[in-house]
């Protein structure tokens, strides 16, 4: 009698496991909340390819999209360039600025990457990886919305289309300075 | 044209499979003779469709025949010759592939070996290896099918993983699939023992031979992967505790368990219930093993591509894992227990502690790689387990592992006396203190490694005491000492088989422990002409060189290793870059020893061979894992010849 | 004339490859860094950290350009004078709890350290307890108890010993 309950704990014992298992597919190992989201962006000063330097002090007030991307990065950088060109374009009078940062690259595959996309907006290398440690940058592209008060908002992990950006620098854009 | 022909091998195949399983669970229902044969027939067809498959795609990696999605994406004009062959089970659809045919190759083999030996369980058994094939086989059919047709046919294809252009790559997925597949008949005869009512040892018994290859194969696989990891990846590790290499531990351990575990039962005919548990385990965590690898839910280094191929998995893993254990379940009865323990201290308590160690272990390693998964559904917060965990979590119970594995052998059955424990015991215990403390004296100081030393020698104590003993009663009869060993070694060929294999262990873990323990390490950057000293060697920086390969380019760096007692040598590290991935790999350079090995792996360098960086250790003890591998391989060997027959 | 032919070869492949590579701009050397860092402090903070691009690999192992660059930073802090914890802590403000390569002993992942050695004292009491009762009560030697289908098997083939 006893035996015959302990059998069917076994296979009854299988069930949760699994659920726990199908439960897997529905997320991604590969997607990493990040803690920065709500807290004060962490300062930055860069020099960008063009020789200007670019810091995170000096856009307060603004609306920051702050990018990471690669010339190696292939395909998702080359898919979402030219939507961050637009957005650029779109959002440079609103108050917003857009700033490249490029991890782990070479310096002529990078200006090469730059010129066949056209960015007008400040791009500049992070060369020992120091600003991409500090936004907990785990691959590239990666992009962060930060609002007029210097805060994360929201980070997306992979390529960006216009109508996320425009989605989120709107939003960013009622908030009062 | 290969693949439609193909693709229509794979549905017909799948097809035979299917009536064959039907056909052999009905004639073992009904008794009708005619449809087991033709379920028989069944299994043949599928085995020759298979091969066909298996020619087809060959046949398209040897004549370029990017047609084929598999071919185009594994393979480029420049890939050598051997790895367009290996490349076959380089990816997800070739991989199934490959272990459909080991599937229907040993479905053939029982076939052959127990259609008129074992008629009562032999209907059954073919229907579950059928039944199992059919998955298989779907799987090649829908989710991941290998002769995917590409249009437009590319000029070129993508290139096969660097990574896995190494010799390692030949051997380590065949090791280690032989011991996958390898544990389907124990469970086919499990299931047929179930079915049929006959839970005596028999099931056992005829398989006991098919658990220690499949056993033997799978521990040969994981140490191939290792050795792969250690000169392939370039970080001068050998085991990660990735979640795709825990899955393929976790059947070894409990097929570990359960190759000891049965031993209980033939002696004492208890522990039924348990032994066929453990074997539903064995065989359910090589599915289990085997979704990982594919679904992708757990993120890992070896992953395949995900898809839906994930679900099919998760389904035939519940159907099997519930299906097995209910009807374990609803036998209940027929396993009561025959026997009795006598004594807490005998050889029966070290079995059920050694299964109790090893299916912990298993736990362990199970709940540390879904824990990130738990840690997700239960609080939407994703944490890591990694080495740390495994290694400080583990190490206890592999150190109480050892212990047991000089204890069991020698303990007596039944109950041991006072008096044959000190006979057995005594000696092999003052060794291993001895040992440890000589050690201490010379000034070692890591714990785990004088812990391991002295159960090491512990264990060899037992070992040579036994065998001295038995070799010295066996000459009494005449025989010289070589001819007693010998013969002794072919007449109790299963225990000193089992013996061989634990001292395989025993080399195996020292190789663990000195090299956990003794390993250095450090990474420099040296200007040309400059040198750097590790652990008694100097690395010199002697410049760079660079050439074109078939399929990729390479960049060499020449660094001359001098060390006072060995001479000098120089070594070349590279670094390649193939066209279809942006990160070159590096080709680690290394010098192989007894006890140390210096190894070498190229970082950064400038392009005009000025400087290069260079990450420099100094392995010790690495070698000894594979020697143990060796010795395994001899001890199993040895445990599965066939009884020698009484010499007159 | 072949040597320079295979001189310009291996100039074009360096550089092709260079421009294959991710090469970054030369890195700070090691070496050249504050000496007074110790390397084996470095490699013990950076064994504790999972390398964010591979899986599994602590980014003391890990051969990747991002666990190169990771290394380059916990160097620099502790150069700059944090103590081990304090850089570990840098990282986990950054990345979560997820670059610990081995979850912190508090809280809900306490479960994942504490659950094996649970299960193994389960384990060990389940184990004597049933020793205990296999051992308490000796039976004397059972009979083997043969299946109705061995017992059919063997009342058939006896029976066809007797046939001539």
């Amino acid at each position: 009698m006893r035996a015959s309950r302990l059998g069917w704990a076994i296979p009854a014992a299988v069930v949760p496991v699994l659920m726990l298992l199908a439960y897997g597919f529905k997320t991604d190992p590969h997607e990493i909340p990040s803690p920065l989201l709500g807290r004060p962006a962490t300062a930055f000063s860069l020099t960008t390819f063009a020789g200007a330097p670019v810091s995170l002090e000096g856009l307060r007030g603004k609306v920051v999209m702050l990018n990471f991307w690669a010339s190696w990065c292939v395909p998702a950088c080359y898919d979402e360039a030219p939507a961050l060109e637009r957005t650029w374009r779109e959002y440079k009078d609103k108050g917003v600025v857009v700033v490249g940062v490029d991890i782990q690259d070479k310096e002529e595959a990078a200006r090469k990457f730059l010129a066949e996309f056209g960015h007008s907006f400040p791009n500049a290398p992070d060369p020992a990886g120091r600003v991409a440690v500090s936004y907990g940058v785990y691959g590239v592209p990666e992009t962060f919305f930060i609002d007029r008060k210097g805060r994360v908002r929201f980070k997306k992990v992979g390529p960006l289309s216009d109508e996320f950006a425009r989605q989120h620098l709107d939003a960013l854009l009622k908030e009062p300075s | 044209m290969i693949p439609e022909l193909g693709y229509g091998a794979t549905v017909a195949a799948l097809v035979l499979a299917l009536w064959g399983a039907i056909a052999a669970a009905v004639s073992a229902r009904t008794g009708r003779a005619a449809l087991l044969r033709s379920g028989e027939r069944a299994a043949v067809g599928a085995w020759v469709l298979i091969t066909a498959c298996i020619a087809l795609m060959l046949y398209a990696f040897l004549t370029f025949d990017f047609s084929v999605r598999y071919v185009a994406i594994n393979t480029n004009r420049g890939t050598p010759f051997y790895y367009r062959i290996t490349a076959l089970w380089g990816a997800l659809e070739g991989s199934i592939v490959l272990w459909s045919w080991m599937l229907s190759i040993y479905t053939l083999i029982v076939v052959v070996q127990y259609r008129r030996r074992q008629p009562e369980l032999y209907p059954w058994v073919l229907a579950v290896m059928l039944g199992i094939l059919a998955f298989f086989l779907l799987v090649m059919t829908i989710p991941a099918p290998p002769f995917e047709r590409l249009t437009p046919i590319p000029a070129d294809g993508r290139g096969l993983n660097p990574l896995l252009q190494d010799s390692g790559m030949i051997t380590h997925p065949v090791a280690l699939y032989l011991g996958f597949t390898g544990f389907t008949v124990p469970f086919a005869f499990a299931m047929a023992a179930l079915i049929v009512g006959r839970t005596g040892e028999e099931w056992i018994t005829i398989t006991r031979r098919w658990t220690i290859i499949a056993w033997y194969f799978l521990a040969l696989g994981l140490l191939i992967g290792g050795w792969w990891s250690y000169h392939v990846l370039g970080w001068g590790g050998y085991w990660a505790w990735d979640p795709v290499e825990n899955a393929a531990f976790m059947p070894w351990l409990t097929a570990t368990a359960f190759l000891h575990s049965v031993m209980i039962q033939e002696r004492r005919r208890m522990l039924k219930l348990w032994n066929l548990s453990l074997i539903i385990l064995t065989f359910g965590l090589t599915i289990f093993g085997t979704f990982l690898t594919r679904s992708g839910i757990i993120g890992s280094v070896h992953s395949f591509t995900q898809g839906s191929i994930g679900i099919f998995f998760l389904g035939f893993l519940a159907l099997v894992l519930l299906g097995s254990f209910s009807l374990l379940a609803s036998r209940v009865e027929h396993l009561r227990a025959e026997g009795a323990l006598d004594s807490v201290v005998s050889r029966e308590s070290t079995f059920l502690l050694n299964n109790l160690f090893l299916v912990a272990a298993t736990f362990t390693v199970f709940f540390g790689t879904v824990f990130p998964l738990l840690s997700e559904a239960a609080r939407g917060v994703k944490v890591s387990v990694g080495a740390p965990f495994f290694n400080l979590v583990n190490i206890p119970v592999f150190l109480a592992l050892l212990f047991l594995m000089g204890v069991g052998p020698l303990i007596a059955w039944r109950r041991a006396s006072a008096e044959s424990l000190k006979r057995n015991f005594l000696k092999p215990v003052l060794a291993g203190l001895v040992a440890a403390a000589a050690l201490r004296a010379v000034g070692v100081g890591n714990g785990l490694v004088l812990a391991t030393m002295a159960l090491v020698v512990f264990v060899a104590g037992t070992i040579a005491l036994d065998l001295f003993r038995a070799v010295r009663a066996r000459r009494r009869t005449g025989d010289g000492w070589g001819d007693a060993t010998w013969g002794l070694l072919l007449r109790q060929n299963r225990r000193y088989g089992g013996f061989i294999v634990h001292l395989g262990i025993l080399v195996v873990a020292l190789g663990v422990a000195g090299s956990q323990a003794w390993s250095v390490q450090t990474e420099v950057t040296l200007d040309k002409g400059k040198s750097v000293e590790l652990a008694g060697y100097h690395v010199r920086f002697d410049g760079l060189s660079a050439s074109e390969e078939s399929n990729h380019a390479k960049v060499t760096g020449a660094f001359t290793i001098t060390n006072g007692r060995a001479g000098s040598d120089v070594l070349y590290p590279a670094k390649k870059f193939y066209p279809q991935d942006q990160n070159p790999i590096a080709a680690v350079d290394y010098r192989l020893g007894f006890f140390e090995d210096v190894y070498l792996v190229l970082g950064d360098f400038a392009t005009d061979g000025s400087h290069a960086t260079v990450k420099l250790q100094v392995n010790r003890m690495v070698s000894w894992l594979w020697l143990g591998g060796l010795v395994l391989t001899l001890g199993a060997a040895l445990a599965i010849l066939p009884e020698a027959r009484r010499t007159a | 004339m072949r040597r320079s032919l295979a001189g310009v070869a291996a100039a074009a492949v360096l550089a092709a490859a260079s421009a294959w590579a991710a090469q970054p701009p030369r890195a700070a050397a090691p070496a050249s860094a504050a000496a007074r860092v110790d390397e084996q402090t470095v490699h013990d903070v950076a064994s504790e950290l999972r390398c964010v691009v591979c899986q599994s690999l602590s980014v003391a192992d890990s051969p990747s350009e991002t666990a190169n660059q990771m290394r380059g930073i916990i160097r620099e802090r502790l150069a700059a004078g944090e103590s081990p914890e304090q850089v570990r802590a840098y990282f986990v403000e950054k990345y979560g709890d997820w670059i610990l390569l081995s979850p912190p002993k508090s809280g809900f992942t306490l479960l994942v350290w504490v659950l094996p050695y649970v299960g193994l004292g389960i384990g060990l009491v389940l184990i004597t307890v049933l020793v205990r009762r296999w051992s308490r009560a000796p039976h004397p030697a059972v009979p083997a108890q043969i299946d109705p289908a061995m017992r059919e098997r063997i009342r058939r083939e006896m029976s066809e010993m007797d046939k001539p």
